[in-house]
């Protein structure tokens, strides 16, 4: 199995209110298909080390590899493309844009990658919000589903661009145990399946168990 | 349609109340300036016209000169120590060459010879004094378009008529002429000549109206005694009235003359004229500008409620210039409808305007449709929206996503 994900020392700082280190020595690797998950206490650096892999937070120090290739380093403009092309991301909280669609906001990274036509990539988002069981929303204004919803449609739009990686802060936060199930079921497809890697930071026990690999952060530190 | 655009127009939509608000900010901006523009062309235009019509482009003379103090060194005494005017004749030598000279100048359109004489009117009892000018009637009438402000008889008939005369209609009121009437006038030299009205001018300025009479050439250089190779001006009008001042100083040098130019002879005018012009264009200005703040502010407030957004387009892919594109775009999509919106408000405007009686000097208020200044105003209207878009737009850009994620 070849590696997609691989970290080299990585450190990070905040400087206010006080000088602290976050991030100690992440040494990190993920397979291609692999699901991994991330456990940890509340405060202890995960959403903020997976900023550093998703290449949106480049103020570290160390070394991070994607696909093979480091990505440390690059350009805002390509480390831009790169997320477009490789990383989906589901936030925290349900981030989509309120003013567009449900299906707009699953369509625009793939309108942003041009790859296919338009129509290809509505029939596509189609696809995928119907897999999350919100098909029938699509034509809804975002900001007018509930938290649940939106964060399934914000799981759709990760997917739409068949990236390498799929990272998630607390993907399944906002949905209930059956909804949870079925996230953690379409995960575990696009790993076994499609060779995609999964990186998901989650509270949920149960969620964390099934997967392929737990990786324990405390204090900044991986165990 | 490319995802930018896409992005731009859906923000344009959803937020009615914000784009309206820009929207009729570009528009007022934009029409007031068009507008106020447009209205400066005209007052240029009327102001020039009525000078024009008593005024040529450039006027050629004799000056006065001034005999020089000799200078004392012998031990001699009878200096000239206290200079005088030469009393020369304020005549141009050799005119016809002269004036064949200044028509092959570049620029130059029409040369004609005038000789103007002041005179008294005289009717029975009353009497007038006034100027007289001599005019070769059909070259005149090109220059200064004299028939157009004949109100009574014809000014052909002054070819025909050798002692005719023109009289302007205060002379006329005042002397209860009317044409046909005959007309007595006595010059510096004490010549008397009586003259036939055949027509009565009117023009905007009441000074000239009472004192000014056409004659022809001849019969002023008889009035003042001299032969018909007497000219006291030669009046030249040129292509271009602003380029009057330039070929002016050429033709002073080439004939050895005084060649003024209009707007010199009327300087006190042109300043008014010239703070006239500093005012509307610094208060126009002033105007776009303000409403170029306003489309700033509004997309600066757009930005930021929009920077959840921002974060999010930056986190799957887009890059900072595609930032930039999607609120310049929206601030030229605002551009575009409030300049349209602009246009249309300053034509209406101009139009009503335009059909105002003022009355008086002017007749109907002096605007009109001034192509150059639309082209202004539109080029202005759109740098402006796009600096009011781009500025905002260039900070948006540098938002890092995970500061506002992390929120
Ligand atoms: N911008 C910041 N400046 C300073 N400290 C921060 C900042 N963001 C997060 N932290 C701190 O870094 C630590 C890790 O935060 P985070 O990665 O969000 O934790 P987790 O996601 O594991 O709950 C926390 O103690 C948090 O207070
Ligand atoms: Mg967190």
């Amino acid at each position: 199995m070849s590696t997609v994900l691989k970290t080299e020392n990585i450190d990070k700082f905040f400087y206010s209110p006080v000088e602290f280190q976050v991030l100690k020595k992440i040494q990190l690797e993920a397979k291609k298909g692999e699901f991994l998950t991330m456990v940890g206490k509340s405060g202890c650096g995960k959403s903020t080390l997976l900023y550093i892999l998703s290449t949106m937070d480049t103020d570290y120090k160390g070394n991070l590899y994607l696909d093979n290739q480091l990505v440390t380093g690059l350009s805002t403009d390509e480390l831009a493309k790169l997320r477009n092309e490789k990383i989906g991301f589901v936030f925290q909280f349900h981030y989509l844009l309120p003013e567009f669609t449900c299906l707009q906001n699953v369509m625009i990274p793939a309108l942003k990658l041009g790859k296919y036509s338009e129509k290809e990539i509505e029939e596509k988002a189609y696809q995928k919000l119907e897999i999350l069981g919100v098909k029938d929303q699509a034509l809804k204004l975002s900001s007018k589903l509930s938290g649940g919803q939106q964060q399934r449609v914000a799981i759709a739009r990760a997917l739409i661009n068949d990236p390498l990686i799929i990272m998630g802060d607390e993907p399944t936060g906002n949905l209930d145990s059956k909804n949870t199930n079925m996230v953690f079921d379409i995960f575990q497809n696009l790993t076994q399946n499609f060779g995609q890697t999964i990186i998901a930071v989650t509270h949920d026990e149960e969620f964390s168990r099934k997967s392929d690999r737990i990786i324990e952060m405390i204090d900044g530190q991986i165990h | 349609m490319n995802i930018n655009t896409k992005i731009a127009q859906t923000y344009v939509v959803s937020n009615k109340k914000l784009t309206a608000v820009a929207v009729l900010g570009v528009l007022l901006g934009m029409s007031v300036y068009i507008f106020m523009n447009c209205m400066l062309v005209g007052f240029d235009k009327s102001s020039n016209s009525s000078i024009f019509k008593s005024t040529a482009h450039i006027r050629i003379y004799k000056d006065d000169e001034i005999c020089e103090v000799i200078p004392k060194e012998t031990d001699e005494t009878f200096l000239i120590v206290n200079p005088k005017t030469v009393p020369n004749k304020n005549t141009i030598l050799n005119p016809k060459m002269i004036c064949e000279l200044i028509q092959k100048e570049k620029g130059v359109k029409i040369v004609t010879p005038q000789v103007s004489s002041s005179v008294f009117y005289n009717n029975g009892k009353s009497q007038i004094a006034g100027l007289a000018v001599g005019i070769k009637p059909d070259e005149a009438n090109n220059m200064f378009d004299i028939k157009s402000f004949i109100v009574e008889g014809n000014f052909n008939n002054l070819k025909l008529t050798q002692n005719g005369i023109i009289i302007g209609s205060g002379i006329a009121s005042k002397m209860n002429l009317s044409i046909n009437d005959n007309i007595n006038l006595t010059s510096t030299k004490s010549t008397n000549k009586t003259f036939k009205v055949i027509g009565i001018f009117k023009t905007n300025n009441n000074a000239i109206d009472k004192s000014k009479a056409y004659i022809n050439i001849r019969s002023a250089q008889e009035l003042l005694q001299e032969n018909d190779n007497f000219i006291s001006d030669i009046n030249v009008s040129v292509l271009k009235p602003d380029d009057a001042e330039k070929i002016s100083k050429k033709l002073t040098i080439i004939t050895g003359y005084k060649a003024e130019s209009w707007s010199k002879a009327n300087e006190s005018l042109m300043a008014a004229f010239k703070m006239r012009k500093i005012v509307i264009t610094f208060v126009s200005f002033t105007i776009l500008l303000v409403a170029g703040f306003g489309i700033y502010n509004i997309l600066n407030m757009t930005i930021s409620q929009k920077i959840n957004d921002i974060a999010i387009l930056k986190a799957i892919g887009f890059k900072g210039k595609d930032v930039v594109q999607i609120f310049v775009t929206q601030a030229i999509t605002i551009g575009c409808i409030g300049v349209v919106g602009g246009i249309i408000a300053a034509i209406i405007l101009i139009t009503i305007l335009k059909n105002v009686y003022i009355g008086g000097d002017l007749g109907y208020f002096p605007i009109d449709y001034e192509f150059l200044e639309f082209l202004q105003g539109i080029a202005i209207g759109f740098v402006i929206t796009f600096l009011a878009g781009y500025i905002p737009a260039k900070k948006a850009a540098n938002i890092d996503p995970v500061s506002i994620f992390r929120k």
